[in-house]
């Protein structure tokens, strides 16, 4: 499989380093290369220009949020706006630290859909009411507050 | 009251500072108002699922009395609260109680100019 845009080419070498760093980040080159049968430095070279190409965006680490006690509700958003307005909402939530992903959407109306995250029920709605709903061209907001989490992940390539 | 009470209380506010009303937890009607005269024209069209949400919560008190600076009308708005009351009557007696109060505070300067 090769993956090709107008700027970046991936070839199945590269999406197996990607699929074997999100699997572990820590992984080192010398055991990537040896699973591929490739060498550690071309392994370390393939990962620079992925780096500098941002097809690799960074390393973060997975937590359990529960354990180191920053207990938080997580809640989905969907603004509806006026179809104007919809790309200047969208890029004023991406600006919100409350605010973890933003999506544009159509089903029946354009729309937005946003992950967000509070402290408490009573935070979320302080934040909706005082930080999402004034915003120009929102005309309503409808929240789903997230009770239980069976996956989360990102596409592997 | 004094003029200045009366003129913070008939103001328009910033939409930031705006009442937005909300049906539960984040969910948002669409509905707005800036000032108390287009508060009282909301309380009458709003679903009035969203009313009962806000007086429940304290809400309105909360923003009259922030907001608009009016702790009158505030402390109206907790008396009701008290009350319990739902559905029509619920909005019934708040916009009574906003009505008299907007009538009031519009004819403050008059008032005064003829003491």
């Amino acid at each position: 499989m090769k993956v090709k845009n107008s700027m970046i080419s991936l070839d199945e070498t590269d999406l197996e380093i990607l699929r074997a760093l999100q699997k572990d980040a820590r992984e080192t080159y010398g055991s990537i290369g040896k699973r591929l049968g490739i060498a550690h430095s071309t392994v370390y070279d393939r990962i620079r220009r992925m780096e500098e190409q941002n097809v690799i965006k960074g390393y973060t680490v997975c937590m359990d949020t529960d354990k180191v006690g920053a207990r938080r509700i997580t809640a989905v958003m969907t603004v509806y706006a006026d179809p104007k307005e919809v790309e200047k909402v969208a890029e004023q939530l991406v600006l919100l630290p409350e605010v973890l992903e933003v999506y544009t959407s159509v089903s029946e109306e354009l729309l937005i859909i946003a992950k967000v995250s509070a402290l408490s029920q009573e935070e979320l709605h302080g934040f909706i009411a005082e930080k999402v709903a004034p915003m120009i061209g929102v005309t309503r907001i409808r929240t789903s507050i997230v009770t239980k989490k069976f996956k989360e992940s990102q596409f592997s390539p | 009251m004094t003029q200045d009470d009366s003129s913070r209380a008939l103001k328009t506010v910033p939409r930031e500072k705006a009442f937005y009303f909300f049906t539960s937890i984040g969910n948002y009607t669409g509905v707005s108002a800036d000032s108390l005269k287009e508060f009282i024209a909301k309380i009458n069209e709003v679903n009035i699922k969203s009313v009962e949400f806000h007086i429940s919560r304290g809400d309105f008190e909360k923003w009259v009395s922030d907001v608009l600076q009016d702790s009158e009308l505030a402390a109206e708005m907790k008396r009701l609260q008290r009350l319990n009351l739902t559905g029509n009557s619920l909005r019934d007696q708040l916009n009574f109680a906003l009505s008299r109060r907007l009538k009031r505070l519009a004819s403050q300067p008059s008032t005064r100019q003829f003491a």
